[in-house]
């Protein structure tokens, strides 16, 4: 079967892009995309999208036949879907065009994610995003998304004894590495005291502990060995690709701080890898509330269970052993919940090929991207690496 | 709007906290399931109308202070992981007490309550709350 490479990518600005629609932010990153792997759009066998909320939001439905057609290329009939797996959908989408080519169907494919979430007034975008819980028992009897991570963080504090601090370095951390990336939402750098001080969402979650509500699209170019030879075309190779599923509602699983989808995905990428944890270079999580980018630490199996808090206080800079979410993750970078498994994707890319300019990983040779659905309904974990 | 059928689906479960126990391995399920997820294919057609008792304890607990539009009367207010004597754990509001009158490990039970309102003119949701023993 053919290795299968990412060749390219491009995005929108992340950020509140009120002036800006849902076709043309995806559109942008689409031909970015085309335009910085050096293909045509006529060479492309399909595209899939990685959306979430599209139907909720903007009432916009079948978005990978609108946005071809924005990108002028409905006359060219390229196959095109998208893919809906809550906050994963991107990861989702990404691993969908990587079994294409790996089963040697597609040779060019694109990857687009896109989600615009600044659309409406009020506090109706809580009620849309509170479709990624149970919405028949959890969000039914109020719990929002921000609520259900809170139950965990509550939990998971308690039972070991970790203070709030480490919660407020992953989004510190977040911030420092986002002012070095011009497309971030967030540029601006938090001290610890700041984030600690902050308004109260779901306690005890702060709005420093909530990734924030993000328009944005990134888009990538995936093609195989074959493509690769025939125009001397370098790339980034996916070593491993995995998704599972767990219990949907928080719940009904048998640890609250525990997402199991996540420990199997990486179980079985990093077979198919044939790495081991001090192989990888750096990481990038789904830290969509503070409480999950410890538990992902974990659960990837970076640090026991319960110890993810010492492995901060270490240190998960640009510079220190293991750099987690150089681009400045979701808290930071933003969270366009279907296009944020796509950025992940894009900025390994970035740092894999040195391209990542001021805030690039030095000698960054394997990343792994971790991205997740909801409360942890499910998790994409995907391997990187030059060759 | 357009949830008058689910509502009316829904009822012995909100109203009653009706779930089912498994005729094969005696497990107990709230919210309701048709396939046991440890017996599976030997539960079908053995699940059985449960009532549950209420009684239960608090694992896990939030203040929320963000709320979508149908709750934003309440706010702030609790949500909690309770777990139930029949063994279950499920997802419901804590009223009738003040946040630091309560702690994981809190006994509490179920009690019938306004739920929601959609709107002025909306439909009023009703179902299960719980409070301190
Ligand atoms: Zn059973």
């Amino acid at each position: 079967m053919s290795n299968v490479y990412v060749i390219g990518g491009g995005e929108s600005k992340y950020g509140e892009l009120w002036d800006r629609s849902l076709r043309e932010i995806a559109v942008e990153a689409g031909l970015k995309a085309v335009e910085n792997a050096g293909i045509r759009t006529k060479d492309l066998n399909a595209i899939y999208m990685g959306n979430s909320l599209g139907g909720l939001i903007s009432k916009q439905e079948h978005l990978s036949a609108l946005m071809s057609d924005y990108a002028g290329i409905a006359s060219e009939h390229v196959p095109s879907m998208r893919i809906e797996a809550s906050t994963a959908s991107g990861g989702a989408a990404f691993r969908q065009a990587y079994l294409s080519i790996k089963s040697g169907e597609h040779d060019v494919v694109m990857v687009g994610g896109v989600e615009k979430m600044t659309e409406l007034y009020g506090t109706e975008i809580i009620d849309i995003t509170s479709s990624l819980v149970d919405r028949e028992w959890e969000a039914f009897n109020g719990a929002t998304p921000a609520a259900v991570a809170a139950l965990s963080a509550r939990k998971y504090m308690r039972d070991f004894n970790v203070k709030k601090e480490a919660l407020a370095a992953i989004s510190v951390n977040d911030h420092a590495n986002a002012s070095l990336n011009e497309n971030a939402q967030y540029r601006n750098k938090i001290t610890i005291e700041q984030a600690l001080s902050a308004t109260p969402i779901a306690e005890p979650l702060n709005l420093m502990d909530c990734a924030p509500m993000t328009d944005g699209a990134t888009s990538v170019i995936l093609a195989s060995e074959k493509y690769l030879k025939e125009h001397g075309t370098k790339g980034v190779r996916i070593m491993g690709s995995a998704i599972s599923q767990g219990p949907f509602a928080l719940h009904s699983r048998k640890s609250f701080y525990t997402v199991e989808p996540t420990i199997i995905s990486t179980k079985k990428a990093m077979e198919q890898a044939n790495i081991k944890h001090k192989d990888i270079s750096f990481v990038e999580i789904h830290d969509s509330y503070s409480i999950y980018g410890l538990m992902a630490l974990e659960d990837l199996g970076f640090v026991e269970k319960g110890h993810a808090s010492e492995m901060v206080e270490n240190g998960i800079g640009i510079n220190s052993n293991l750099p987690v979410n150089p681009s400045g993750g979701l808290k930071a970078k933003g969270f366009p919940y279907g296009a944020a498994g796509v950025s992940q994707i894009y900025e390994t890319y970035l740092q894999l090929s040195g391209k990542a300019g001021k805030r690039q990983i030095k000698d960054a040779t394997c990343g792994l991207v971790h991205n997740m659905a909801g409360s942890g309904a499910a998790s994409v974990v995907h391997i990187l690496g030059v060759d | 709007m357009g949830e008058l059928s689910r509502m009316w689906r829904e009822m012995p479960s909100r109203y009653r906290m009706q779930g089912d126990r498994c005729g094969n391995c005696d497990q107990v399920y709230f919210p309701p399931r048709e396939i046991c997820p440890v017996c599976h294919r030997d539960s079908i057609g053995k699940m059985k109308d449960v009532d549950i008792d209420g009684a239960g304890e608090i694992l896990s607990f939030t203040v929320v202070h963000e709320a979508p539009p149908a709750f934003l009367r309440q706010k702030p207010y609790i949500i909690a992981l309770v777990k139930l004597k029949e063994g279950p754990v499920i997802t419901g509001q804590i009223v009738d007490t003040l946040p630091e009158e309560i702690d994981i490990g809190t006994k509490v039970r179920s009690v019938f309550r306004k739920i929601s309102e959609d709107g002025k003119s909306g439909v009023i949701h009703y179902g299960y709350k719980f409070v301190p023993e």
